[in-house]
């Protein structure tokens, strides 16, 4: 039997599967970045910015969550500085990266950027605001998938003091925007007790320009949706009692496992710290074609700690994912 | 953990008695690293390859997509050697400098920036000084330093006008500092660089004026990087090999260098995938991971960060 494939084969070959072994827990797990991992299916890593075939819907999607929630986008006056350095460095990373489409011209304060994905040819001037059709971060996140968040470093700790998220999973950037790192880390459980978070802290604090780090961070999301935000939790809160009544087939159609690769970056002038977040969704179908893929998938979730599991919001579908899952074994 | 820059001499400027500023460029004329207001590089002192003095050096330009990294440096007879090199050096000449390192940026969030500069100490100001000029930041900048002897002073006019004021006597410089600092609006941060008497000087009389530590910014030159550590050796207790691990190269770095393959993720002492245990020796902990208790067990190190207390260490590898 062949069965159409639900997404895109570079959905699948370029997905990062984030379990290095059969057993989560929370750690530091950061690593010097860019760095190409090879996975059962393909491959990942290879840059800091990732464009795939899903970039032109993204871009639409977050200019229509953005249209419809301007609070997913807020800079702290004093961020402004921060808000170009993203911009200048964010292009020059892309620029490197996809020389064939990309580009960054003249070495400053007067630039042109060029953008042939989205037919854009921009000039601008470093620090004007008058040369740009729009604020530099919002500006700068119509151009990649990432969201971004950017962390101002004073008084011994980390601020998210600004930034720009539409696909945030379970969390609200416009709550936690001017908190202090570990306040947004607050409702995650056992981030405190086991240290995980104040050495993330000290670690940030010591990032140094030019030298990025990444790590990964996942969850199950029903459905191919980016934007599943504490906002708009009444429009998908209920997804998960109801994939429970699904049928199997609908099941692994719908729920995705979810990664983020999350980026951090120290910016040259401002000194403040770059976080961007990637999301990528694979649907149940799709992973559980990868035979390691499902094996692992499986014995974590069987493995996970309720707390966790409650935190994530899968508490409730888990023991159903493992057993679709499991009856799927080769 | 600084990449390293191999760069030219593009051209020296002599014009202030005593003080050499230098203008170092890429071979190829391209784009330097942009920095952080503040940052300086570690210049190695000498010819590449030699284990020649590194001093750092703050860059006094102009900090994004920089052309060039211009570098000030008074000459000091009784110095190390690093100073008089740096006034020997001529146009082309070649000079290794590590990336840009900030530990003295400005706060971005601060409602206004007291600049005081004492004599060469002017120079991580300058750099300041220009970004709050670009973003149109609330400055002041106080600049003693002898009479004829200022570097840098017609940049600071130029920039600040007004806002400069400039010392020249002792008494002078006392009464106008302790003036200006009791006359600052409640959010305004202190930053100040010169000789460590003068800094003292400075955040006494401003923790006496009543300025928390948070606001005052002191200029002290990389202090944040761990240190190379000194050498010692690993002996393997599966084979009975001995790996050497010499300073400036991490235990982690030495084992995967003999060919043992070691689980890593961070390399940085916090992610805690490295742990090995330890069968005897004692380790120099350096981790942000293990816990007071582990580290006083002194049986497991995490050997990306961590080096011997003494010149041997026997691994469980
Ligand atoms: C090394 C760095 C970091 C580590 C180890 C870390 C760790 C974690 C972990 C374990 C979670 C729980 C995720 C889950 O189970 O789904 C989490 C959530 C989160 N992290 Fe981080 N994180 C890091 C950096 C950051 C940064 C730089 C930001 C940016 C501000 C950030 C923002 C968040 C947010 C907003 C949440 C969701 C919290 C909520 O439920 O409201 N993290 N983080
Ligand atoms: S590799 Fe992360 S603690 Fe050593």
């Amino acid at each position: 039997m062949t069965t159409q494939p639900s997404v895109d084969r570079a959905l699948v070959t370029g997905f990062p599967f984030p379990f290095p072994t059969d057993r989560y827990r929370y750690t530091t797990n950061v690593e010097p970045a860019p760095r190409v991992v090879g996975t059962p299916a393909g491959q990942w890593g290879a840059s800091v910015v990732d464009v795939d075939g899903e970039y032109h819907r993204e871009l639409v999607e977050r200019a229509a969550v953005l249209e419809r929630d301007p609070s997913r986008y807020a800079v702290l006056d004093h961020m402004a500085p921060a808000c170009w350095d993203t911009m200048l460095t964010l292009m020059r990373e892309l620029a490197a990266t996809y020389p064939d489409v990309m580009s960054l011209d003249g070495d400053g304060p007067s630039y042109v950027w060029t953008n042939r994905l989205l037919d854009v040819e921009q000039p601008f001037t470093y620090a004007r605001p008058s040369t740009l059709p729009d604020e530099p971060l919002r500006y700068v996140a119509g151009q990649v998938q990432e969201d971004l968040v950017l962390l101002d470093q004073r008084d011994g700790d980390l601020w998210g003091d600004a930034g720009l998220v539409t696909f945030a999973a379970d969390w609200s950037f416009g709550f936690d925007v001017g908190m202090s790192f570990l306040e947004i880390h607050g409702p995650v459980p056992r981030l405190r007790e086991t240290g995980v978070i104040t050495r993330a802290r000290e670690f940030i604090m010591r990032l140094q320009p030019g030298a990025p780090y990444r790590r990964t961070n996942w969850t199950l999301t029903i459905g191919r949706q980016l934007d599943v935000s504490t906002e708009r939790y009444p429009e998908w809160g209920p997804d998960r009692p109801r994939i429970l009544t699904v049928d199997d087939t609908t099941f692994g159609r719908e729920v995705h496992l979810r990664t983020e690769v999350q980026h951090l970056v120290r910016l040259e002038e401002s000194g403040a710290v770059l976080f961007l977040i990637r999301t990528y969704l694979l649907p149940f179908e799709e992973l559980a074609r990868v035979e390691p893929w499902r094996a692992t998938t499986a014995a974590v979730l069987a493995d996970l700690p309720d707390d966790i599991a409650d935190y994530k919001g899968v508490a409730g579908y888990r023991d159903r994912a493992v057993t679709w899952l499991h009856a799927r074994t080769p | 953990m600084s990449t390293s820059l191999s760069l030219v001499v593009a051209a020296v400027d002599d014009t202030v008695p005593g003080v050499r500023s230098v203008r170092l460029v890429r071979p190829d004329g391209g784009t330097l690293p942009g920095f952080t207001p503040g940052s300086h590089v570690l210049v190695t002192c000498g010819p590449p390859g030699t284990s020649a003095v590194a001093n750092a050096y703050s860059l006094t330009g102009d900090s994004v997509a920089p052309r060039a990294y211009t570098i000030s440096v008074l000459r000091l007879d009784a110095g190390r050697g690093g100073s008089r090199w740096v006034h020997a050096l001529a146009t082309g000449d070649r000079v290794e400098v590590t990336s840009p390192r900030s530990a003295f940026p400005p706060v971005l969030a601060a409602r206004r920036h007291l600049l005081v500069a004492g004599g060469i100490g002017v120079t991580p100001i300058l750099s300041h000084l220009r970004s709050a000029v670009r973003w149109g930041r609330d400055v002041e900048v106080l600049y003693a330093h002898r009479p004829g002897a200022a570097a840098h002073l017609e940049d600071l006019r130029d920039l600040a006008g007004d806002a400069l004021t400039c010392l020249t006597d002792r008494t002078a410089l006392g009464d106008h500092l302790e003036r200006r600092l009791a006359d600052q609006p409640v959010g305004t941060h202190l930053y100040t660089c010169g000789p460590a008497g003068f800094m003292d000087t400075v955040t006494l009389a401003a923790r006496r004026l009543g300025w928390p530590d948070e606001r005052i910014h002191v200029e002290h030159f990389g202090v944040d990087d761990l240190d190379p550590g000194e050498s010692f050796e690993a002996v393997l207790r599966a084979s009975g090999r001995t790996v050497p691990v010499p300073s400036g190269t991490s235990l982690l770095d030495a084992l995967e260098g003999a060919g043992l393959s070691v689980p890593n993720l961070c390399r940085q002492g916090v992610c805690g995938e490295c742990r090995v245990r330890v069968a005897a020796g004692t380790p120099l902990h350096r981790d942000l991971v293990l816990s007071d208790a582990e580290k006083a067990a002194a049986d497991t190190l995490l050997c990306c960060v961590s080096r011997a207390a003494d010149d041997r260490l026997e691994l469980d590898l």
